[in-house]
């Protein structure tokens, strides 16, 4: 491998973990809280990716961005306010296959509204702008993601870590009930966390998608299975973790296609989800005491 | 207030189901009568659901030409049953259940080679024929006495684009194919096999494999551009290939991208806009040049069709085909002169026909007998016929 390609595969993986962990994050804070895998996290990620498309439709970028942030949030909480709120006192598995049936309805309600044939990612122009040195090449947005991701993830530390509703989410992840004792709204942290989570799939997405171009109903499938592992991986309900979880896989997604076993590359991701779940089940970063499912 | 937003979801969940049943509805036929059924198994969801519906297209719009059938004197009406096999080989055999407890008489279909091979024996055990109409895979019709197809196979695709790289001066190609898919990776194989008999062992620099819903492929092109072949042979579906595309150009990859049948389809152009300028593939039928009077009316006729559907008005090759199979089945029924599924199997095997994409006869696999293919690039934002190239067997 020439010192050229092995550059262009550093920053491939780098910039593909970034995403990653930006989307693993929405993971985990809802397991943090809810003790829910959201797996229509992934599908929010994509219907992100529509909505850009036709905000970018009539809307200069600059106002499209914000915009379909806020729309993304509100898909997000409505999401958790029909599909998981009335839920909250059954048993978690009946608020998992809630989550599995969401993500479903989002997938078929794209085929259905947007068709199944891929439709183009708008260009932002600036994050667009190719970089050459070299034989490297690369587009803005692959040097954005991975340092945006970080300074997106120490601002939600320090959210979490020394503001009042960071105080209220984690009372309410060490102690449901307790914590509405206490005078903590629920349901207020809850749909924040939500919020949250789901601004950080808008983000994600279009960093994501403006890498990549082309949106469909599935294209939130795969990186989002990923992502699920990526929070695994760091140890899920842990920040920090999923963000590592998020660049481990990315970079040895990017390794092993480099080293020619792209036949291999996803299988590894899996059977390091089952590795992980058999040697070390709370992850790199987990709380030690999990309590059993 | 518990008890409201379940109601309030569960509406909006039949609300949703209501949506995406009224798009798989079945065209109903006439009221009353004689009903011959004909089966509709396609992928209208899924990975294929883009293409897959495009070819339901050209089979519902034959059925507006040709609604009725003569059997024995009597007019039938005849009524597409449509179900989804959601491009999933599982879902398939479910779908193809269906649709033989639905008594059809004949199917149409699939897109996609992996659902058609899935649903293939579930067909030759009921009896029932099947008429494929873009499944290039030859595993689709080998064994299986019941199912014909009416285009072109992937043996000899895979050996039209490699005698065509091979005829451009190419000495040197990079692959890449979709793990588990059986469309992509055979046509991948044969493409192999063909221009390493004409270019030599070492030609195929690269080969490179990924995932079904894989939207990121820039590991893999920085190894093909390290490699560096004359042409890269990336056969995979219209989701995949805009991807591939603008990823390999973004990373400075400036070689010819070459594809099958798949990818010629106007998403791939407005989804890659310039950078798909130059990518080569192999097709069935060319529009503007209608091999007899049924494709002329075709050409003209069905842009009105796509026009009415919101479709964009470039014909894709596959509406073609299944308005061709769809031509095959009620001349086999026509011929046949019968409602029994024995009797029109024997029937198709034995007819030919001028359909739209040219003569169409079989053979003893049941598959369409074609020796000639069209290549096309995209040049200028639109497809452009370049030549055809023929393969004598």
């Amino acid at each position: 491998m020439t010192l050229s390609t092995f550059f262009q595969h550093a920053l491939t993986g780098i910039s593909l973990g970034g995403s990653y962990a930006l989307i693993a994050v929405g993971y985990t804070m809802v397991y943090g809280i809810l003790r829910l895998i959201n797996f229509a996290h992934g599908d929010i990620f994509m219907m992100a990716g529509y909505f850009m498309i036709f905000a970018m439709a009539s809307l200069p970028w600059q106002a499209a961005i914000p915009l379909v942030c806020i729309i993304t949030v509100i898909l997000g909480v409505v999401i958790e306010r029909v599909a998981y709120k009335p839920l909250r006192s059954a048993p978690r598995m009946s608020i998992m296959i809630s989550a599995i049936g969401v993500s479903y309805l989002l997938q078929n309600l794209a085929t259905y509204l947007f068709t199944a044939l891929p439709h183009a990612y708008p260009e932002i122009p600036f994050l667009k702008k190719i970089f050459k040195a070299g034989d490297i090449s690369a587009s803005l947005v692959t040097f954005i993601t991975p340092v945006l991701t970080i300074l997106l993830v120490i601002g939600l530390m320090f959210l979490i870590g020394h503001t009042k509703t960071g105080m209220a989410m984690r009372a309410v992840s060490k102690d449901f009930e307790t914590a509405q004792l206490m005078g903590i709204r629920i349901n207020n942290t809850i749909s924040i966390t939500f919020a949250i989570g789901s601004l950080l799939a808008a983000i994600g997405s279009i960093l994501y998608f403006t890498d990549r171009m082309s949106v469909t109903p599935f294209s939130g499938t795969l990186p989002g299975l990923k992502c699920f592992v990526a929070a695994v991986l760091g140890g899920i309900g842990s920040i920090p973790g999923a963000v590592v979880g998020g660049f481990i896989i990315g970079i040895s997604e990017t390794l092993l296609v480099s080293l020619g076993y792209s036949t291999f590359s996803d299988a590894f991701t899996f059977v390091l989800l089952i590795v992980i779940l058999l040697f070390r089940p709370t992850g790199l970063f987990g709380e030690k005491n999990i309590d059993k499912v | 207030m518990k008890r409201k937003l379940l109601a309030a979801t569960l509406c909006l969940y039949f609300a949703a189901s209501l949506l995406t049943a009224c798009s798989s509805k079945p065209a109903s036929g006439g009221g009353g009568g004689n009903v011959i059924k004909i089966g509709v198994f396609e992928s209208l969801t899924g990975e294929n659901g883009g293409g897959g519906f495009q070819e339901v297209l050209g089979i519902r719009y034959a059925n507006e030409i040709y609604p009725t059938v003569e059997i024995g004197g009597e007019t039938y009406d005849i009524e597409l049953v449509e179900v989804d096999n959601k491009s999933d080989k599982t879902e398939a055999v479910s779908a193809a259940q269906s649709l033989i407890s639905s008594d059809v008489k004949v199917i149409l279909g699939s897109y996609g080679s992996s659902v058609s091979i899935a649903a293939g024996d579930f067909f030759a055990e009921a009896g029932i024929p099947a008429i494929g109409a873009s499944c290039t895979n030859p595993q689709v019709t080998l064994g299986n006495d019941y199912y014909f197809r009416v285009c072109f196979l992937d043996p000899f695709q895979g050996t039209v684009m490699a005698n065509y790289a091979y005829q451009e001066n190419a000495k040197t190609a990079a692959v890449i194919t979709q793990l588990g898919d059986d469309y992509s990776s055979g046509l991948g194989s044969y493409f192999i096999s063909a221009f390493t008999s004409l270019a030599g062992e070492d030609a195929i620099v690269n080969q490179e494999q990924f995932q079904t819903n894989q939207t990121d492929f820039k590991a893999i092109l920085t190894n093909v551009k390290a490699s560096n072949p004359d042409v890269i042979f990336a056969p995979s579906s219209i989701a995949t290939a805009p991807l591939i595309i603008k990823q390999a150009r973004e990373l400075g990859i400036t070689c010819p991208i070459m594809a099958g049948d798949t990818w010629e389809n106007s998403t791939i152009i407005d989804n890659a806009g310039e950078y798909a300028e130059g990518v080569v593939l192999s097709t069935f039928y060319d529009e503007a040049d209608p091999a007899n009077d049924e494709a002329a009316s075709f050409v003209t006729d069905f842009k009105e069709y796509l026009k009415e559907n919101e479709q964009s008005e470039i014909i894709p090759a596959v509406s073609a085909l299944g308005y061709d199979a769809y031509l095959v089945a009620i001349k086999a029924i026509q011929q046949a002169d019968s409602t029994d599924s024995q009797k029109i199997r024997d029937a198709i095997a034995d007819l030919q026909i001028d359909g739209v994409t040219g003569s169409i006869s079989f053979d003893e696999n049941g598959d369409a007998n074609k020796n000639m293919a069209f290549i096309k690039t995209i040049k200028d934002g639109a497809f452009q016929f370049l030549k055809t190239i023929t393969i004598e067997n």
